[in-house]
């Protein structure tokens, strides 16, 4: 279906049962017709429902643009950012189905808790650390250095969660560190500077780590920014590997 | 289990899955060749007692399934049932030892000039 003015969307939102803090999968679809508008975004149509249909729908949404990754939700199945997701390209027979994200505690309606998602970076030792102080003169990172390109092909994500929510392993095993946390991981055990290496590599081995990845693929499928997750997670696999091949894991 | 214990679960497995990669296409090839001349057990057997190159790489066969199959049903039951921790391990090495010993004496038994 084009988006034809004066034609209408039905579009099916979660709300969730409670006031806060609810399950998942505590809520139900509720459906709602949008007009349909020449360039309309998902999130322009979960903006007019909440503005002219029902005001206490909750959602999240700051920049709009693409930039913030605050508005990550999943329609019609996939998760995306719902600010960049035209309705033409994924309203199949004129229907939307908007949901929260998969594998994060919902907060109310389409906003998740996404304190899981972050505390998971902290896990897999996601701070940088390094020896210099601001007095010293700035580190030379060579741009064309295999490190940096590497660096380079991960350092891009903004924490938007699509690839958490896409993830089978974080359903299986909620404690699975996730793509973004091992992205994260993967930018610093690039980057020359760091000196906290072998104990990034010990945090993300193992069963709740790059381990457990299957290869799957969808957070490198459903990633909006493409980043080579999958391959970022490989590289861990390598990388924990050689250390524990040298007694340093 | 601590992480390293588990990573190297994980190139364990890898590993023997190389060897497994080339011990099931030599073991098939066999198979299809030995059904196709029509060779009785007989003379199977005849052809495997006392052969140590065979009875070395069904040997090798076997440790590389004992390592292998525990090591991804451990995983498997973790990841669907939700079944962790230390009686989930002790249950699949139980099953690695057993994997083993029925795997040797099988590969013994066809090696040994006198049979098992």
């Amino acid at each position: 279906m084009a988006g034809d003015a004066g034609s209408v969307l039905k579009v099916s939102v979660w709300r969730s049962s409670g006031p806060g803090g609810v399950a998942a999968g505590d809520g139900r679809f509720e459906t709602f017709e949008v007009p349909r508008q020449p360039s309309q975004t998902v999130l322009d149509v979960v903006t007019h429902i909440q503005r002219h249909c029902d005001p206490t729908l909750g959602y999240r949404f700051a920049c709009r643009v693409g930039v913030c990754g605050s508005c990550a939700m999943v329609v019609n199945g996939e998760a995306r950012w719902t600010c960049r997701t035209h309705v033409d390209k994924v309203a199949e027979g004129g229907r939307l189905e908007v949901a929260p994200l998969r594998n994060l505690p919902v907060i109310r309606d389409l906003a998740t808790d996404m304190s899981a998602f972050f505390d998971k970076w902290a896990r897999a030792r996601g701070q940088f650390s390094g020896t210099r102080s601001r007095q010293e003169p700035f580190a030379v990172v060579e741009p064309q250095s295999e490190e940096r390109r590497q660096v380079d092909l991960g350092i891009e994500c903004i924490g938007c969660g699509v690839c958490y929510s896409s993830c089978d392993v974080v359903e299986w095993k909620p404690d699975y560190l996730g793509p973004a946390a091992m992205n994260r991981a993967w930018t610093l055990v690039n980057d020359v500077r760091d000196t906290a290496r072998r104990e990034r590599l010990a945090a993300v081995a193992g069963d709740a780590g790059c381990h457990a990845c299957h290869t799957h693929m969808s957070c490198t499928e459903r990633c909006p920014k493409h980043l080579p997750l999958t391959s970022a997670i490989a590289g861990l696999k390598r990388e924990t590997t050689r250390a524990l091949l040298r007694g340093e894991l | 289990m601590s992480p390293r214990a588990q990573a190297g679960l994980w190139f364990a497995q890898r590993m023997s899955a190389v060897v497994l990669a080339f011990a099931v296409v030599v073991h098939l090839a066999t198979m299809i060749y030995a059904v196709r001349s029509g060779l009785s057990a007989a003379e199977i057997l005849d052809r495997t007692r006392g052969n140590l190159p065979w009875f070395l790489f069904y040997a090798g066969f076997v440790v590389a399934i004992a390592v292998h199959l525990p090591i991804g049903l451990r995983n498997v039951i973790a990841e669907t049932l939700g079944w962790r921790g230390r009686l989930l391990e002790a249950c699949t090495a139980a099953l690695a030892a057993g994997l083993l010993a029925w795997g040797l004496r099988a590969a013994w038994a066809v090696y040994a000039p006198g049979g098992a």
